[in-house]
């Protein structure tokens, strides 16, 4: 199995060449510059910056030392933060970004987990309807319309009275400061889990060995956590992998709401500025998650499904 | 005899989106100790579900009504948890299909060492003992092994034999199986037939044997009922469901049977029409539309399942059997 792995990665360094590749095209054929402003910089100044910067170099001639920096690890100096380079961009935001989407995520799969559950174990009841409702709520507000909700509540009504939580800021990664953020980044993934769950645990639970299951006098919760959940959680896998890339690498909308100093804020003013290493260096950071989250789920299919192996063995 | 069963006007519903669906109608029986009573008719004639009911396993739109005694428990009645002591324990029951029935993610064993666990109070290590050599007994080959693979690394046929295993575990006194050879190959058919007589005369345990295939029925079990539309047409002794058959499906089903004898030319024999919609089911007697004997009666009447020779039959030929003797 282990060999697998690391063939796995083996194979992903490829996938994520083709990445930097296409993005680093796609960045300088998007019209536009790093130096483009509202007030003109003068003509000198520009033709400087262009030079220190190697933006008249050919353009083949910058891919190919861009890619030998990024060998050694070097994402470049940022154009926009000059006096940052995106290695320091990103050592700053990401272990933020990590932090929430991490809480966020387990937070997620915790709530979503044992309301899809509760849903399918009363399958077409009040209880099943409820949980459908709150599913569906989460997945039509968009999170910067409950990320506001969220202030106005636990910010303005609630002032002065226990529950009450900073509107945002981040105080160091204050435990209050962190609360509405992640609640804020978890609740859509914990309505799509719980949706995701249900479904399966239903499927499951029409399983001819979950008869066989109750024929043998199990309690029923022994049925359904011991026999059902198992299958019922490879979609949930599966959604999460690609889920847990997006959600540790943060939300733009929650970030710049909640005043967060996680990363999430560079994809998008990275994309405005036209700062080619900054979205750069953000896109190669989740392209490389994103692949290695979907080696991760495939080791956890392995364990969840025994008929999944990777044995040299086997095949 | 002393019965293991006793089932008194069982009746199961379902409800439908096209309204309730009675599968099972006023079905009595009871199984005596130590016998093998074999169930036998067309897909849809209620014989599963009977057991279903009785084994609490209903699929959730379903209703049961009557009586299911198990000793001195009504199954019908108890609580998912009382039924819980006797499930898997001194009532088992075997399925049809071994490919699915057993849970694909959890290695055999710890399959069958969670009913030793749970019912006979066993710790781990001596429940896998008692898994191994019931393994051993059910004749795996090579049992301490097979007890660490999964599901799907076995044979449909063994994995059978682990069900029948699993049944057997606690020493059950009763073990209902639901069309045990159906999905497995005609010799591996054999084997687990032959594997369900030895468990049975080694074991003492009573069998229910749910099948469509007289073959298998007259192999093993003392006595037959016969099942259609949900109701009990004829139960009597093995010999003379099969010698002297007297309700006229009961004929019919034996004549469908294809004999090694018969000249390769001969036509398959069929039972005319359909098997009834359970929905609609015809005025008086269920069978009277596809019935060669059918009289006005049987347009209008219920028969009833009365005492005739050595067992019950629901037919009014046997009213006019009865004038034609006196």
């Amino acid at each position: 199995m282990w060999s697998y792995f690391i063939r796995r990665i083996v194979i992903g360094i490829p996938t994520l060449w083709a990445i930097i590749t296409v993005c680093f095209f796609l960045m300088r054929l998007t019209p536009g510059g790093p130096f483009d402003s509202e007030a003109p910089v003068p003509p000198e100044i520009l033709t400087n910056l262009r030079a220190s910067y190697h933006l008249d170099d050919p353009l083949w001639q910058q891919y190919f030392s861009y890619l030998g920096n990024l060998l050694h690890g070097d994402f470049g100096p940022s154009f926009k933060y000059r006096d940052f380079t995106v290695t320091e961009l990103i050592a700053q935001g990401f272990p933020v970004s990590l932090q929430n989407g991490a809480a966020a995520l387990v937070l997620a799969v915790v709530i979503g987990v044992f309301l899809g559950i509760v849903a399918a174990l009363a399958q077409n009841t009040r209880r099943d309807y409820a949980v459908s409702a709150i599913a569906m709520t989460g997945i039509v507000i968009p999170n910067f319309i409950m990320g506001h909700l969220l202030i106005l509540i636990f910010g303005l009504w609630l002032k002065d009275s226990i529950f009450q939580l900073p509107a945002g800021g981040w105080e160091d990664g204050a435990f209050a400061n962190r609360i509405l953020p992640v609640v804020c980044l978890a609740l859509p993934y914990v309505a799509y889990i719980a949706r995701i769950a249900r479904g399966s645990m239903i499927e499951a639970l029409h399983a001819n060995y979950i008869r066989t299951a109750r024929a043998k006098g199990l309690p029923f919760r022994t049925v359904v956590l011991r026999h059902a959940l198992t299958s019922a959680m490879m979609p949930v896998v599966t959604f999460l992998g690609p889920a847990t890339a997006f959600i540790l690498t943060g939300s733009m909308v929650v970030e710049t709401i909640f005043q967060i100093p996680g990363i999430g804020r560079y994809f998008v003013q990275g994309a405005l500025n036209r700062d080619y290493t900054l979205v750069m260096g953000v896109t190669i950071l989740s392209a490389a998650l994103v692949i290695f989250m979907n080696i991760v789920v495939d080791m956890i299919y392995s364990v969840l499904d025994p008929h999944v192996r990777y044995d040299e063995a086997a095949s | 005899m002393q019965s293991v069963l006793d089932i008194k006007n069982l009746t199961v519903r379902f409800a439908t989106a096209d309204g309730e669906v009675a599968a099972v109608s006023d079905v009595s029986l009871s199984v005596g100790k130590g016998e093998c009573l074999g169930i036998v008719g067309e897909s849809g004639s209620g014989k599963s579900q009977t057991f279903m009911a009785a084994m609490g396993l209903l699929a959730r739109n379903g209703r049961a009504t009557g009586e299911v005694m198990f000793g001195y428990m009504n199954l019908l009645t108890a609580k998912e948890q009382t039924l819980n002591t006797v499930r898997g324990n001194k009532l088992a029951m075997i399925f049809q299909d071994p490919m699915t029935s057993l849970t694909p993610h959890m290695k055999v064993g710890r399959q069958l060492t969670e009913v030793l666990v749970r019912h006979c109070g066993l710790n781990a290590a001596a429940a896998r003992t008692a898994a191994i050599e019931m393994l051993g007994r059910v004749r795996i080959p090579e049992a301490a092994r097979r007890f660490d693979m999964y599901p799907h690394e076995l044979s449909g046929g063994l994995r059978q034999r682990v069900m029948i295993a699993m049944a057997l575990l606690c020493g059950p006194e009763l073990i209902i199986a639901d069309e045990p050879t159906t999905a497995l190959d005609v010799t591996v058919q054999a084997q687990i037939l032959a594997l369900i007589r030895s468990t049975r005369e080694e074991f003492n345990t009573s069998i229910i044997l749910i099948t469509h295939d007289l073959g298998v029925v007259a192999g093993l079990a003392d006595r037959v009922a016969v099942m259609y539309a949900g109701r009990i047409v004829e139960i009597g002794d093995v010999d003379q469901i099969f010698n002297a058959p007297r309700h006229p499906y009961t004929k019919g089903l034996l004549a469908c049977t294809p004999r090694l004898d018969d000249p390769a030319t001969a036509t398959l024999a069929t039972i005319p029409g359909q098997p009834p919609n359970l929905q609609h089911l015809p005025r008086g007697c269920a069978y009277h539309p596809r019935c060669p004997y059918v009289m006005d009666r049987c347009r209008v009447e219920s028969p009833k399942l009365l005492p005739t020779g050595a067992g019950q039959n629901a037919c009014f030929l046997d009213d006019l059997d009865v004038r034609a003797a006196s």
